[in-house]
Formats: structure tokens, sequence, C-alpha cells
């Protein structure tokens, strides 16, 4: 199963296993990631499991979607080049190891 | 089972929806270390809802996608969920502490008690609701069975024009089949909506085949005995019909609310803290109902998944002797094939209404005012405004109404103080 090492708001590194097929954000959110709301489940509807993928891992991660792109435009945090929705990104064996930074506000 | 659970519950959540789960986790995140039981009265593993009446009903999801959390991180939280455990009966002291009764004999003591009893379809008030090929939608086995219906369906009338009807009707239509959605007022969503948002969401669904019979009353499901053949509408008309999907509310859970003698009026009643009228007994999510944010003296069930988990979040503050949380801005959202509804605020008990559109079919948004302050708004397909709308609420501001009606100009540069 591929990981996911998450840098949490306190600085703290959490590794979590993730289901392949499954979102970064539904694997944050059912092992208890803090920081990562997701009160939509992964519908795009509330812009509050924003993350900063690091650089290594930004380009394996696919496009920014247009919709996606309009809601990290007005999240609560600030919006950078790293930027993604987590509900966005499945995991597959070749994210194995990617890292992302929980925005501080969601 | 671990020693902690062996023993006496310090808080004994009844219901383990979304509600029920949040207040448990976040009665951890807050430090409280006593014992947590969760009982549930299905037999799943806690799981969420929204899906059900959209990918899981297409089949994009399966049911181990919409598990809320793992086993494990239950485990590693010493949160006690106890699936298929329907509480039968309870008793409180006059501190809050007291003793359920489980479906099957098993007793659970507790010092403090919340209720997250969620809430049971209302049944269709007309005959033939126990035909088969009637379906409902609200848990998983339900949306199992009204997903497997539907590989073979052909014909399907969906009662109700609210947010669970229109969803089911969307993914309907796109796999072909003849979808007819009859609602008795003479607009769809009309408890809560102007009609701009309503008659948007008919056009684009009539242009994806839906039919609508507005202003129109179920009189009787028809079958031939065993299998639903008919809906007969009171003007005696009769809509063919493999498939009924019967979606017209919801009706809070409040049997055990009732045996304690809380203060129920249609839901339990609570205050901002999730305080029923025992102050020792707390009720969180769409078993509740609460003082309206703009009408005085009415109460309000808001059924949604934010308002399940801010409400948990402020019982569980109060349960740990925390600090209550902001107060939250409600809001929503509904997936209608590429339409997607995002509502932000209460829109009952608004005087006036502005639309911004560009005019083309691709979305809108329906500004609602009180007095002249900004309290809600709807939009489909402009995440942009809704998160502008969203965040002027949470600070208390408005947003011009005039000005936001120029679809060119973004609204969050417009959000100012209120008068």
């Amino acid at each position: 199963m591929p990981k996911i090492v998450f840098n949490r708001a306190d600085g703290s590194q959490q590794i979590v296993e993730a289901r392949t097929g499954a979102s970064i954000m539904e694997t944050a959110t059912r092992s208890g990631v803090p920081g990562i709301v997701a009160e939509c489940g992964g519908a795009m509807a509330c812009a509050t499991c924003h993350v900063y993928v690091a650089d290594d891992y930004l380009p394996l991660t696919g496009e920014v979607g247009e919709f996606e792109d309009e809601m990290l435009d007005d999240a609560a945090a600030e919006r950078t080049a790293n930027s993604r929705l987590s509900c966005q990104i499945p995991m597959t064996d070749e994210l194995d190891g990617i890292e992302v930074t929980v925005a501080p506000e969601q | 089972m671990s020693e902690r659970a062996r023993g006496r519950a310090g808080v004994l959540v009844v219901g383990a929806g979304e509600a029920g789960v949040r207040v448990a986790t976040t009665l951890r995140e807050l430090g409280y270390d006593r014992p947590i039981v969760l009982c549930g009265d299905e037999p799943h593993q806690p799981y969420q809802r929204p899906p059900l009446s959209k990918a899981f009903l297409d089949g994009k999801a399966v049911h181990a996608d919409l598990a809320l959390r793992t086993p494990e991180f239950f485990r590693d939280a010493g949160i006690d969920v106890r699936p298929g455990r329907r509480v039968t009966d309870v008793e409180v002291d006059g501190s809050g502490a007291g003793t359920a009764m489980c479906e099957g004999g098993d007793t659970v003591e507790f010092d403090r008690l919340v209720l997250a009893t969620g809430a049971r379809p209302r049944p269709l008030p007309a005959d033939g609701g126990d035909l088969d090929g009637v379906c409902v939608l609200r848990g998983v086995d339900d949306a199992e069975r009204l997903r497997d219906r539907l590989a073979t369906a052909g014909r399907v009338v969906i009662v109700g024009g609210g947010y669970i009807g229109l969803e089911a009707a969307a993914l309907a239509s796109a796999r072909g089949l003849a979808t007819t959605v009859v609602e008795r007022e003479d607009r769809l969503l009309s408890r809560v909506s102007a009609a701009p948002l309503p008659e948007f969401l008919a056009g684009r669904h009539r242009e994806w085949g839906v039919e609508f019979e507005l202003a129109a009353d179920v009189r009787e499901l028809v079958g031939d005995g065993h299998r639903v053949q008919d809906v007969r509408l009171a003007d005696g008309r009769l809509l063919p019909a493999d498939l009924v999907l019967v979606g017209i509310g919801a009706v809070p859970e409040t049997t055990l609310a009732e045996k304690l003698g809380l203060d129920v009026r249609r839901g339990i009643v609570v205050d901002a803290a999730c305080r029923t009228s025992h102050p020792g007994v707390w009720a969180v999510g769409d078993c509740t109902v609460r003082p309206h944010p703009h009408l005085p003296g009415e109460l309000i069930a808001v059924e949604s998944v934010q308002n399940a988990n801010d409400q948990a979040r402020a019982a569980a503050a109060a349960l740990a002797g925390a600090e209550p949380p902001r107060t939250p801005v409600p809001w929503f959202w509904s997936d209608q094939r590429e339409l997607k509804l995002q509502i932000a605020g209460i829109a009952s008990g608004y005087d006036r209404y502005v639309v911004r559109t560009d005019g083309s079919v691709a979305g809108l948004t329906v500004l609602y005012y009180r007095g002249g302050a900004l309290i809600a708004a709807e939009s489909v397909n402009r995440p942009a405004d809704f998160l502008a709308v969203k965040r002027a609420l949470g600070k208390g501001k408005t947003i011009a109404p005039d000005p936001a009606a120029d679809p060119g100009t973004a609204l969050k540069e417009l959000i100012t103080d209120r008068a």
C-alpha cells in the first residue's frame, strides 16, 4: 500500500498507508489526520482539504481541474503553486511516499 | 474489549452517523479521557451518507469507500463503537447519568447522554407504500436496494422534488430511464428557495428528459398485489412505474427523547450548545430543531452534514468544559450531473433576493437578504460566489445587493460591513 507523509500544522509528521485508488483526503480523514476537515467527503464542495504537495511529487499528481482551480483561489489559507485539494488526488503506487503539508487554515 | 470499554461510559452517544461520530472524535481532540461508547442501530461501521444519493447510487463508489473512520482509528482513540446496537430504552437521573437498554438485552451505564438518533424517511401518506418496487433513501441498505432496482428499472417515478429526489432524477435520466418527479407544491424546493433556482434546475432536468408533475398529489400506488405498477395522482391520472422512490423529507427520530420527557417539537429542541431541556442530556444532528437564525420564536431543522458536524463540535465542547466553537455558517451541497450546487446560510426568512447570472445555462447565484443584510446564497457552478458568501457570513459581513447582480464583479470584492 502506498504511503502518504502528512506534515501537520503543529510541525509533526504522520505517515499513513493508503488504499490504492482512495484519495489523499479520504486516507487522511479516515485515519484522523488533524487539519483535513473535508466535510463534503470529496465532492469538491467545501475547499477544506487544502494541502501543499512537495515539489518532487507535484508533477505526478496531475492537472488542477477547472472547478478545483476556482475553489483553491478562495480557500481559507494562501494558495501557492503547490496547492491542491487533496480529495482530487487518488493514490497510486507511483505516489508512494508523497509528502503533503496540511494548510494552516481550512 | 479493552478494560476502558467494559466499564461505565463517561459519555454514551446514541447514534453512529456523522453527528454521533463527530461528538466522539471531538471529545478526544479536546482531551476528554473517559470512556466513550457509540451505539448505532445499523449493522455497519459508521459511514458517510451524502454519497448514497450520488456516487454510491451510480455504482462509482462501494460500501468500503463510505467509511467515516478506520476501525484502527476508533481503537487507537479509545472510542468503543457498537454497530447493530439499537437503544430501546434509557433512564437518566437529574445529572444526566443513567442506563441505556439495548435490543438484545445488554445495557450501558453512562454519566452523560448524547442523542444523535437521526431521522427516518417520511412515509408516503397514501396506500401502496409497501408494494415491491417502492424505495426510500436514507441508509446504505436503502441505497443498495435502490441501486439494484435502478439496474433493471424502465420507468421511474420520484415522489418529492427535494434534493434527494432531484439527485436521483439526474442519475436515473442519465441512464435513459423514463423519469418523472411528482411534487405537491407548484415548484421545486419551495420550502427553502425563491423561484430562480428551482426554475433553473427544472429547466436543466427537462433538457435531460425528466418530466415534472407539479402541484400534484399522490393518491395511491397501484400494484398487481405484489409489485408496483402505477402511481395514481389525485386527479385520477396514472403514471406507469416499475420503480417508485419516495423522497418527501425526513422525520426526526425522537422516541428516546420523548421517553425521557425532553422538549420535543417535531425534533428535539436544543440550544446553541446542543443542550436539551434536560441539563445532562445533549442532542445533535438530524434529530434536533433549534431557534431559527432569522425568525424569532420559530424553530428550524437543518438537515446537513455541516450541521451534524458543527452541532457535534458544540456539544463536545460543552461536555468537555471547553470554549464553545465559533458560530458556524450553515452550508450544503448537491450534485446533479454537471451541476454542482453550493448553498451558504439559511435563506428562509428572506425579504429580497438578487440573481447573478451571465444568462448562460452554465450556472447562477441567488443571494438572499433580510433587512438589507445578506443571509444566504445558492450557487450553481459558481464556486467563487459560494466561497465569498460563506466568508462574508462567517465574518458577520454583507455584500451590497445591487452591484452583486453584475456577474463580472467578484463577490469577494464587494464584502462590506453590515449597515
